[in-house]
């Protein structure tokens, strides 16, 4: 399930950042590491709600940092659906 | 001083391409592509074909944003590159953008609107204030060139490539830049826009036969045909141009303005404020009716504008107007609106450098009230010191700018 959730939200930051596939590990920061400014952070979990049918709140946003926060944060929202 | 250009339109990308097509009349009209034309009125268009964003921003950015931002860097860019200048250092503090576009990124704000309506405002992307905004063509082209001078935008609908240039030009002539890029562009065909100016009833319903469309000043004209594009001049100051032994096109000698103050969307009835813009632009720049040589006319292949055109033509050169050559470039590539005066700008410019005039093409069935020499069908040979170009807009916004060769 992780993994699989990994390899959708590479998937998605290489799309909408347009970035190189080594570039996009869990511990890079997607402003920081992946050349993303304030617009693109926001349309880019705008992807990820619609690649995993999820809805991400504004105050969360802030929890998604980096490639790993937000395959956590997925796997999370994802987790809660099931129960 | 004019000393770069270049130009993103329907008969090709970049001034080597479209150039010698012009001359040679070919046409760039057909069925629209870029959308399902069939439920419109109008189902014709000069789109451009050969352009790729890709080629000029970097990959994320050539993805997203609006193709009017794309096509202004894209005509940005062949300027500078024409040039053979870049400015850098404290050098680009002097050099500024004036790039206009009559309606900014409509496709962006439709694409948008449709994913509020049917996912919620929450989907809205955060790029689409920065996206749809005319002056963006301005700040794009600044960011992509590191262009710190003034920058500015001009929105007059059909008239705003003209406006750029004009006022880009004082900028430069009261010494607040050294250089200006100035210019236009519109990417028009979408969906609401192609409705919009359907409903306004302005464009030719020519569908089943859109290579004779747009047939400016010819008796069977019945409105224009929207087109993509975009053009981009680099005005620089003489002494600096000079200095770096710089290539120069022409000067820009005359700048007239008016307003019609009649209709939101008619000309003036009697063609005074169209007269006016040129009469100024005249008087600025002293000439006298017998020293234009070449006008390139606004010519839209609407009923009133090329009838009242003709009559300003006249009252503004009195006799001279029967010994002028006048052409309608939109005839071949229909009318790209904002970006409209800057690309005639700058075929002013080609055509005074090749001592050549591209023609009206579809000029079949004269009308008694077009009675000048419009260059029919065929390009032809003719030295060019002064020329003049024409643009009107809706709003009633009236330019003429006045250029002379080197």
């Amino acid at each position: 399930m992780a993994s699989d959730i990994l390899e959708r939200v590479k998937k998605v930051t290489i799309e909408e950042l347009q970035v190189k596939e080594e570039e996009v590990v869990e511990s890079a920061s997607f402003i920081e590491d992946l050349g993303a400014d304030s617009l693109d952070v926001v349309e880019l979990v705008m992807a990820f709600e619609d690649e995993f049918g999820i809805d991400i709140p504004d105050d969360e946003v802030g929890e998604i940092k980096t490639v790993g926060n937000a395959v956590d944060y997925i796997g999370k929202k994802l987790g809660e659906g099931q129960k | 001083m004019i000393t770069g250009i270049g130009a993103v339109t329907p008969l090709g990308t970049g001034v080597d391409k479209f150039w010698p097509r012009m001359l040679a009349g070919e046409n760039a009209v057909g069925r629209i592509t870029l959308i399902d034309p069939s439920p419109y009125t109008t189902q014709i268009a000069a789109e451009v074909k050969d352009f790729a964003a890709e080629d000029w921003l970097d990959k994320k950015e050539a993805r997203r944003v609006d193709r009017f931002i794309a096509f202004a860097v894209a005509g940005a860019t062949m300027a500078l590159q024409d040039a053979g200048w870049k400015p850098e250092g404290e050098e680009a503090e002097e050099v500024g953008v004036l790039m206009g576009s009559g309606i900014g990124g409509l496709t962006f704000l439709g694409e948008q609107h449709r994913r509020m309506i049917e996912q919620g405002p929450d989907r809205v992307s955060p790029f689409l204030v920065p996206y749809m905004i005319p002056d963006m063509a301005s700040g794009y082209v600044s960011i992509v060139h590191k262009l710190k001078g003034p920058n500015n935008c001009v929105v007059t609908a059909c008239a705003t490539g003209a406006n750029a240039i004009g006022d880009a030009y004082h900028i430069v002539k009261r010494g607040d830049a050294v250089a200006m890029l100035a210019g236009g562009s519109e990417t028009p065909v979408n969906e609401i826009s192609v409705a919009a100016f359907s409903a306004a009833r302005a464009m030719s319903t020519r569908n089943d036969d859109p290579l004779h469309a747009s047939r400016p000043f010819d008796l069977d004209r019945d409105g224009f045909v929207v087109a993509e594009g975009c053009g981009a001049l680099l005005l620089e100051d003489y002494d600096h141009a000079v200095k770096r032994g710089a290539k120069m096109y022409g000067e820009i000698i005359g700048y007239g303005m008016s307003g019609d103050a009649f209709h939101i969307t008619q000309p003036d009835p009697t063609g005074d404020g169209a007269f006016r813009a040129m009469r100024m632009a005249m008087r600025n720049a002293g000439l006298k009716p017998e020293d234009v040589d070449y006008i390139n006319a606004h010519g839209t292949s609407t009923p009133y504008n090329d009838r009242l055109e003709t009559l300003a033509m006249k009252r503004a050169l009195g006799d001279a107007a029967y010994k002028t050559k006048v052409s309608s470039t939109k005839s071949m590539i229909g009318h790209t609106l904002g970006a409209a005066g800057a690309i005639e700008a700058l075929i002013c410019l080609l055509s005074m450098r090749d001592s050549k005039i591209a023609p009206t093409i579809n000029y079949e069935k004269p009308d008694p009230d077009c009675d000048l020499d419009y260059v029919p069908n065929k390009a032809q040979d003719h030295k060019i010191d002064v020329a003049l170009s024409n643009s009107f807009g809706f709003g009633g916004h009236n330019v003429c700018l006045a250029f002379r060769k080197i």
